[in-house]
């Protein structure tokens, strides 16, 4: 299949021609892709595309899997919204 | 790869300073040029911060710097031929008052401003609705604007600073620690790492949040501190607010990027240290305020949270410096939230220097020795 073609991340919209292309330029760890073309930045928070984005590092570079380090993992595991978490401060405060 | 162990300069730092001033100095003919970044390039506050350019002000230094940056910003895609988008937007920072004090105090700072060439406008009520109209008049005094501000990518435009200085010979070295600085005879004479020792004259310290412990390892005290300020990022939806949204009384600012998502942050005062945390404590507060200032963002689902750190200086003006101790030392550090912004005076500043050429603005208000034995009394006040 064309690189072109194979969606990795589907919240920002990076194929794997993109990724290779950043290999290329001497991306090679999750952290520096994701600053560069958002992959798992959107509102999964690469729930969806992490472990395609460390599958796909390890082949092209040749390492094995358990030694690509994921993304550094911050709030939030779902999107929140802002007024919800107002109530629920205004709540803790009464 | 093995490390090459001369150059002329080893810049320590792979943020959007360090990236400056290593094009500055490729593009005036300097060689040997090494950056060293202990990890990825804008791992540090470059890649933290709120992506905001503004040129509004309270002190003279701050205004030039901003204004001659946002020139460079102007034309920074073209000059640094990159092949990405470091996403330049300007459509304006809007400052509220939501107190007398603040509207007395923004109208010296749009004086101030006019008088350096900056086009701020002061808005009564009606005139800052028309620019967001979902402001919470209720709150909102009046406010003032400035259509050249705006918003850049602090990755991509990091990452055309890079490029541009890789295509001009600059050599880089990430996820690479600088653990010493040799310094003989109130000289610099190496930068030791754990990948390495170079042998150099001139040592740059663009280490942001880090600059305090690099100064040390050359013998310098800079009178700096880090800090952890927080900031957030909502999910993208379709493009509803044009400029940067700042309130200085409420503790916020607040823009919506060209991709779509909203960042916001604020800045509680947090003791000095490295720490870099998410708090719920900080989630609660971002929440109250912006649902009070901007009800409408109230509705938006908030993806992820992070911290990072200003490198707080004693007037929240910048330290772009050589050092009287430690011959060859020069410093980039003390942006007190606002070194992403200012990068191109920071590049062309520091080369000048290096490079002893006359410097394009007055430097005694940057330089270290401001600081010695004297009251300060312009301090920057303009600061979430």
């Amino acid at each position: 299949m064309d690189p072109k073609n194979v969606i990795i991340c589907r919240c920002s919209d990076v194929t794997l021609q993109d990724l290779y292309e950043l290999f290329d330029q001497g991306y090679e760890t999750f952290e520096e892709l994701k600053r560069i073309k958002r992959v798992g930045m959107g509102p999964c928070q690469a729930n969806t595309c992490g472990k395609m984005v460390q599958w796909e590092i390890a082949k092209y570079f040749n390492k094995p899997l358990e030694e690509v380090k994921f993304q550094n993992m911050r709030p939030f595991t779902l999107g929140v919204k802002l007024k919800s978490i107002k109530e629920a401060a205004d709540d803790d405060e009464e | 790869m093995t490390m090459r162990n001369k150059a002329n300069v080893v810049i320590i730092g792979g943020g959007i300073s360090g990236m400056a001033i290593a094009y500055n100095l490729a593009k005036k003919g300097m060689k040997d040029i090494v950056v060293v970044e202990k990890e990825y390039y804008t791992a540090g506050a470059t890649g933290r911060c709120g992506a905001g350019i503004r040129q509004q002000w309270a002190t003279k230094m701050n205004c030039l710097l901003a204004k001659k940056s946002v020139a460079f910003f102007e034309k920074a895609q073209e000059e640094l031929a990159y092949d990405g988008d470091i996403e330049f937007k300007q459509e304006g920072y809007l400052i509220v008052a939501t107190t007398k004090e603040e509207d007395e105090q923004f109208d010296k700072n749009v004086k101030l401003q006019n008088e350096l060439g900056i086009p701020t406008q002061k808005l009564d009520k009606e005139a800052a609705r028309k620019i967001v109209p979902y402001l919470n008049m209720d709150i909102v005094t009046s406010a003032t604007f400035c259509p050249t501000d705006g918003h850049l990518n602090p990755f991509t435009t990091t990452d055309a600073f890079y490029k541009a200085a890789e295509k001009l010979g600059v050599t880089f070295y990430k996820f690479t620690t600088v653990t010493d600085i040799v310094v003989e005879h109130d000289e610099v004479k190496a930068v030791v790492t754990d990948k390495g020792t170079i042998e150099t004259p001139v040592v740059v310290n663009a280490a942001g949040g880090y600059a305090k412990d690099i100064g040390k390892m050359a013998g310098v005290d800079i009178p700096v501190y880090s800090q952890n300020r927080e900031i957030l990022v909502t999910e993208p939806i379709e493009r509803m607010q044009g400029p940067m949204v700042i309130s200085f009384s409420k503790n916020i600012y607040c823009q919506q990027t060209p991709h779509g998502a909203f960042i916001m942050g604020r800045g509680d005062n947090r003791p000095p240290g490295y720490a870099m945390d998410s708090t719920w404590e900080f989630l609660d507060e971002m929440a109250k305020t912006v649902t009070e200032l901007l009800p409408p963002i109230g509705e938006l689902r908030v993806i992820r949270q992070w911290g990072g750190l200003y490198n707080m200086s004693p007037d929240h003006q910048p330290i772009i410096s050589d050092a009287k101790e430690t011959k060859g030392f020069y410093m980039a550090c003390g942006f007190s939230g606002h070194g992403f912004m200012l990068a191109p005076m920071t590049g062309l500043l520091l080369s000048e220097m290096i490079l002893g050429e006359e410097p394009s603005m007055p430097l005694e208000d940057l330089k270290l020795d401001r600081f010695e034995g004297k009251d300060i009394t312009n301090m920057e006040k303009s600061v979430v």
